[in-house]
């Protein structure tokens, strides 16, 4: 691999010092000079607006066996790891053995020390850490270009994020970043026997069929991970004291937590977090949810959700609605289930007064136990739930309020 | 204010059928669309210019019948339409797609790009983001609210799980919309007899700067290498009796399989 500056090209704007990750670039006589520790990442030949900088590859297929190992990201929300990062390094596990390479977990915040021994505690067998002031919010700069910095020190075979709001947000930007694929939303994952690639299955139209992908000349394999598909990763060390190192596994010798000090200007965010606004009146984390109880026109006018909030309430569960509903204002779109809405999966998913459109289904025909409760038998609804009450609403769901009380 | 409008043409996927037999999908007579959420994109590119005047350019890429979205989004009241089509960016995977339409921005020039928050059909919501790394610029993701924008300062709620956020930035931007952002509009006659004849700028990839290595398929780190149908779920069972019974029966089942 060799890279070189054009002179001739070069204008001397200065784009590429600003693009490098590694701060391998300096201006010296308005030409661009690249400094010894240039990670022959590319960021900057595509920044470059004169097309100066070239890179010359390897003839023929890109050599990868540098990059090793698989990488799963923890998210942070307000300080707490979300479920799904645990489901991540259950899932990364498998990927790891069958790969009989290491997993990692990669964790950004502020104040992370049991954020980490948890990680460890299910099984990872290190915790790349960034823990930071800066770092307490999400904020996607950062994360896109300290992920980045990461990817492109440890090379990583895998990467998996999170498809979540933060996961979905940031990670597109880390792929781009990295000139590599990335698999949205995935909820099939396994390692290829033959090729040792990474197969990402998705759903795709709508939901209707599955699509699997591969990513064979780049790295890493990235893929973002849909929510309460896999099953966490359980605790296997469950007396690991702070501060502990594990016994070293898999390639990478360095065992346990590895701090990573945040790099100058990594910490900075183009976008700025003014205020979180929480929902106060109501729990509208559907996609985190056990149990969704969902209302649609059936109910026939807006006070009446007040029966769906009574029955998710004696359940412990979230409100959901049909997107009819949410478009008559009866409901706040925060809480519509389907494809313009949210997809979720919950154990237990409860369809009062919803047809069922297709768009409903794609967004929660995954759920566990499905109950309808729809006066038409012969709605569309009746066709994926495992319970259908075919019955006056109004009647049906008193009776289940007294009855789960 | 220059704002971009990025709109994909789809397939009404809640009209999609599998061929029992071949396990494929059934195209014909399935109607092309604006994604649903670039609907939204659009909508709102229209108010701001209402609120604080500027241009709005919609670009597409996409086989030449995506022209007809186009003409859909200048009826709407969009200023002016571009369509990136060439065969050269077949097979484009989302970073393909983001580096092609970033050549294209790069050369119309803009303040504020929008995207819907995914597309209908495959829905990644990655080109959205990977256009804003392409480009270099911030971006914001599942944006419900475009609260203000004052002397360049761009202030907008998103959505996350189970909260909102009110950020800040500066233009250049690109944001992805929810569907929340706005009610949509009907196209209006003037505007469906302009969009008619309004002419539709096409751009191939001799059009674009860039490196051609980095269209289409080529340029796709990604490769599809199977799609097969979901299976279906199978109808379970109708409660039969009286309302107490059911409710009964119910709870059983459910404390059977461990929810309750």
């Amino acid at each position: 691999m060799n890279i070189k500056i054009l002179n001739k090209k070069c204008n001397g704007c200065g784009l590429c010092l600003k693009s490098c990750l590694f701060d391998a670039i300096e201006l010296i006589n308005k030409k661009a000079k690249i400094k010894e520790n240039c990670n022959f990442c590319g960021v900057c030949v595509d920044a470059c607006p004169a097309e100066a900088i070239v890179l010359e590859k390897k003839a023929g297929r890109k050599d990868l066996s540098a990059y090793k190992g698989v990488w799963t990201f923890a998210e942070n929300r307000g300080g707490k790891l979300a479920k799904v990062s645990f489901e991540l390094l259950g899932e990364g596990k498998k990927l790891a053995t069958s790969l009989g390479e290491s997993l990692s977990a990669v964790l950004f915040g502020y104040h992370t020390t049991s954020n980490c021994q948890e990680l460890l505690k299910r099984g990872a067998d290190q915790v790349y850490v960034v823990d930071d002031p800066s770092l307490k919010d999400f904020r996607d700069d950062p994360y896109v270009k300290l992920l980045s910095y990461l990817v492109s020190q440890y090379k990583p075979a895998i990467l998996l994020a999170p498809a979540t709001y933060q996961g979905r947000s940031f990670s597109p930007k880390v792929a781009a970043r990295l000139h590599t694929g990335l698999t949205a939303d995935c909820t099939g994952l396994k390692i290829d026997p033959q090729t040792k690639l990474l197969y990402q299955t998705r759903p795709t139209f709508g939901g209707n069929l599955l699509a699997t992908i591969i990513c064979e000349n780049y790295r890493p394999q990235m893929a973002t991970v849909r929510p309460k598909i896999f099953e966490e990763a359980s605790i296997i060390h469950p007396h690991l004291s702070p501060g502990a190192s594990l016994p070293s596994r898999g390639r990478n010798e360095e065992g346990g937590v590895i701090k990573v000090p945040l790099p100058k200007n990594l910490g900075k965010s183009r976008v700025n977090l003014v205020k979180i606004l929480k929902n106060k009146e109501e729990n509208i984390n559907l996609a985190d949810a056990e149990i969704i109880v969902s209302g649609g026109r059936g109910l026939g006018e807006p006070k009446k959700f007040s029966l769906i909030f009574d029955l998710a309430k004696v359940l412990g569960g979230v409100v959901g609605a049909s997107r009819a509903a949410v478009d008559s204002d009866w409901i706040p779109y925060a809480h519509q289930v389907g494809q313009t809405g949210k997809t979720v999966r919950p154990r237990l998913y409860i369809a009062c007064g919803i047809s069922g459109a297709i768009q409903h289904l794609a967004g929660m025909q995954t759920s566990e136990v499905i109950i309808a409760i729809n006066k038409d038998p012969d709605a569309p609804i009746f066709k994926v739930a495992n319970y259908g009450i075919v019955g006056d609403l109004f009647e049906v769901i008193p009776a289940l309020i007294k009855k789960f009380s | 204010m220059k704002i971009i409008v990025c709109i994909k043409q789809v397939p009404d996927t809640t009209e999609i059928k599998i061929d029992p037999e071949t396990n494929r999908i059934i195209r014909e007579g399935v109607s092309a669309i604006i994604n649903p959420f670039d609907t939204y994109a659009l909508e709102e590119a229209i108010r701001l210019k209402e609120r604080y005047g500027g241009e709005t350019i919609v670009l597409s890429m996409g086989p030449p019948q995506a022209e007809s979205a186009l003409r859909e989004a200048l009826s709407l009241g969009m200023d002016k339409a571009i369509l990136l089509s060439d065969g050269a960016f077949a097979g484009s995977d989302t970073l393909a797609t983001s580096y092609t339409l970033g050549q294209a921005i790069k050369k119309i020039g803009f303040d504020l790009i929008i995207c819907g928050k995914e597309a209908m059909d495959g829905s990644t919501g990655q080109v959205g983001p990977e256009l804003a790394e392409t480009l270099n610029i911030p971006h914001i993701a599942y944006v419900s609210k475009i609260v203000e924008i004052k002397d360049r300062k761009f202030k907008a709620e998103r959505m996350m799980e189970d909260y909102y956020e009110i950020l800040q930035t500066t233009l250049p931007l690109l944001v992805t919309v929810t569907k929340e952002i706005n009610e949509l509009r009907l196209p209006s006659l003037r505007g469906t007899i302009r969009a008619k004849k309004e002419e539709i700028t096409r751009w191939s990839a001799s059009d674009l700067e860039g490196k051609k290595e980095r269209f289409g398929a080529d340029g796709s780190p990604t490769r599809v290498i199977k799609i097969f149908h979901t299976e279906v779920r199978k109808s379970g069972i109708i409660l039969d009796g009286n309302i107490t019974e059911i409710a009964e029966r119910l709870c059983q089942e459910l404390k059977k399989q461990n929810i309750l």
